[in-house]
């Protein structure tokens, strides 16, 4: 019967319903677009890093391992870590921050064709005048750039050349020595990536870098795989704490404020209730399976909205912003939604459950 | 006629509205015996409705005693009177006071969850109440969709479906048409033939206060008449 006496209410007032509903679904929606971003944007950043080919990637001493840095490697390095046992190919490539999480990478055609496999060309051809940048579709897309068309970075138009396949470590390409320039880098690098002559020897040869080259982070691609994640992204978690909270507060007042505006209408049925002989307890119980219902409403709404927030940035930046749909999170921003929804709803409940029977029946 | 089944020692009521304390019920004694019909009628501010509320666990009593179905209401406190409306007292008020989002059927079963029965079946004996208030084709219709007079019938039909020991009727007829009224009024005589229940009846309306076996008459919280 409680099920019925609350979907009868939540049903006769549907407009106030659904905004509640909706409002609650926006803090759902933030929560589930920032992890769907986040999550989108470092499940692709480890499949471009896998796109490398290589087996183990070296960075600076003191370089953060998923952070552009700053620091940087001598280019003669590399030579000398091709040298070292077991590796056949070590190739240095620099990284070139444009805006926001939009990077160019600088690379040496020949020698990044042959640890990737090459690019694959939807359409024009490799990197060989200096201001020549190499592509990848979701940036042409997302830019509407197309071929012979203008890039504009580091202060200089760059005339695109080729058009390629995404998936290989960025979405922008240039000559290594030409961006070397531009960057005042000289003759450093960002990264080494390493190719072995086999998988078996990983473990031995990436201790043995370590322990020569004491101080350079030396990570195998699996484990640079393993650490692309949410958890690891910097000033994430603080981030998402405050978005948590607003959601939080969000729904707990729009609960608070619709459950109260709906005890007020309903005062004269609480009246009827308790003079059937409704204990306090059912109408609270009453009024909070009404706000849990909008908060699983709401949160339902939520995800549904993800996915139109998921379409919405697709449409407008597909390169710089993947969003994924992380299913893992569904329960945790429905279980926010849903106790900010219940604790919003107590105050209300406790005014129903203190209303007078007899003042409450007089209520017109 | 038997045993009292409200028996009302010394009653008194004191409301205080701001720093004003308003006597409300004087001193009242009252026996009312199962399966009376009993009609209290009064002028506005007799005190007929305070005794009304205390009698139904709506308000405790200032002091004095009530004794209703054999539990002393005056020592009950709030979870007592809530017991007292759940298994003993049912209303019915002058302005029907159904749940509006609920069916008339709906309307019922609530009541009858609230007491703790199944509310899934209406027994044959409620049914033939059904039949007898003349409603049994209009359960699946909510409040709006119905007509005042069928209103207050699926008020008493939810008010009987607890087999309350005391029917309790606010001014049943007070918002109701003269044809209604005089419905409404046979039934309860009826339902108090046919079945005992006891019946508790407020009006000012001299008519309808004829229906009661007795006539309790109230003024300035007092009883200064019963015939």
């Amino acid at each position: 019967m409680i099920p019925r006496l609350v979907w009868e209410n939540i049903r006769h007032r549907p407009i106030r319903t659904l905004l509640s509903m909706l409002l609650i679904a926006v803090p759902v929606t933030l929560i589930l677009t920032l992890i769907g971003l986040i999550n989108g944007y470092t499940e692709e950043s480890r499949k471009r890093q896998s796109g490398v080919g290589a087996d183990i990637r070296m960075t600076a001493p003191g370089a953060s391992a998923l952070s552009f840095s700053a620091t940087t490697i001598p280019e003669k390095l590399v030579p000398v870590v091709a040298s070292e046992p077991h590796v056949r190919q070590a190739i240095g490539t620099v990284i070139f921050p444009i805006a926001g999480w939009d990077f160019a990478v600088g690379i040496d055609p020949a020698e990044f064709d042959r640890m990737s496999g090459g690019f694959v060309f939807d359409a024009g051809r490799t990197l060989q005048a200096p201001n020549d940048v190499l592509v990848d579709t979701w940036y042409a897309d997302q830019r509407h750039v197309g071929l012979g068309g203008k890039v504009n970075f580091a202060g200089h138009d760059w005339r695109v050349a080729g058009i390629v396949e995404p998936g290989k470590l960025g979405h922008l390409f240039v000559l290594k020595k030409v961006i070397q320039d531009y960057a005042g880098l000289g003759d450093k690098v960002s990264q080494i990536y390493i190719k072995l002559d086999s998988p078996a020897n990983l473990d031995s040869t990436v201790d043995y870098l370590k322990k020569k080259y004491d101080g350079y982070g030396v990570l195998s691609m699996a484990e640079l795989a393993s650490l692309i994640s949410v958890d690891n992204v910097p000033y994430l978690k603080p981030f998402l704490r405050v978005i948590i909270g607003i959601g939080v507060i969000i729904a707990f007042f729009v609960v608070s404020l619709s459950m109260y505006m709906a005890v007020l209408q309903r005062t004269r049925e609480i009246g009827i209730l308790k003079s059937l002989g409704a204990s306090n307890r059912l109408v609270m119980i009453l009024i909070l399976s009404e706000a849990f219902f909008m908060g699983l409403g709401g949160t339902i709404l939520g995800i549904l909205l993800s996915y139109l927030t998921q379409y919405a940035i697709h449409a407008v930046m597909p390169a710089s912003l993947p969003q994924a749909i992380v299913y893992s999170w569904w329960p945790k921003a429905g279980a926010i939604a849903m106790g900010a929804a219940l604790l919003g709803a107590l105050y209300p409940a406790m005014i129903a459950v203190k209303q007078d029977p007899i003042e409450a029946l007089a209520y017109e | 006629m038997s045993d009292p089944i409200i028996q009302i020692r010394d009653l008194r009521k004191v409301y205080q509205t701001g720093k004003v304390f308003v006597e409300a019920l004087r001193g009242v004694n009252l026996q009312v015996p199962s399966g009376e019909f009993l009609s209290i009628v009064g002028p506005s501010g007799s005190g007929k409705s305070t005794l009304f509320h205390i009698v139904g666990g709506l308000t405790p009593p200032t002091g004095g005693q009530v004794i209703v179905a054999g539990q002393d209401v005056s020592k009950a406190g709030e979870g007592g009177r809530t017991a007292l409306r759940r298994s003993k007292v049912s209303f019915v008020f002058q302005k029907f006071n159904l749940l509006p989002n609920l069916t008339a059927r709906d309307n019922i079963r609530t009541a009858l969850y609230i007491s703790g029965r199944s509310p899934s079946r209406f027994d044959t004996e409620f049914q033939n109440i059904l039949d007898l208030l003349g409603i049994a084709t209009r359960l699946d219709h909510k409040p709006s969709e119905l007509s005042g007079g069928e209103q207050q019938r699926v008020a008493i039909a939810r008010a009987l479906a607890t087999k309350p020991a005391i029917l309790l009727a606010d001014e049943p007829t007070g918002n109701l048409d003269t044809a209604n009224s005089l419905a409404v009024l046979k039934l309860l005589r009826d339902l108090n033939d046919r079945l005992g229940q006891t019946i508790l009846m407020i009006t000012h309306n001299a008519e309808a206060a004829e229906y009661g076996h007795r006539i309790v008459h109230m003024r300035d919280g007092q009883i200064v008449a019963s015939n």
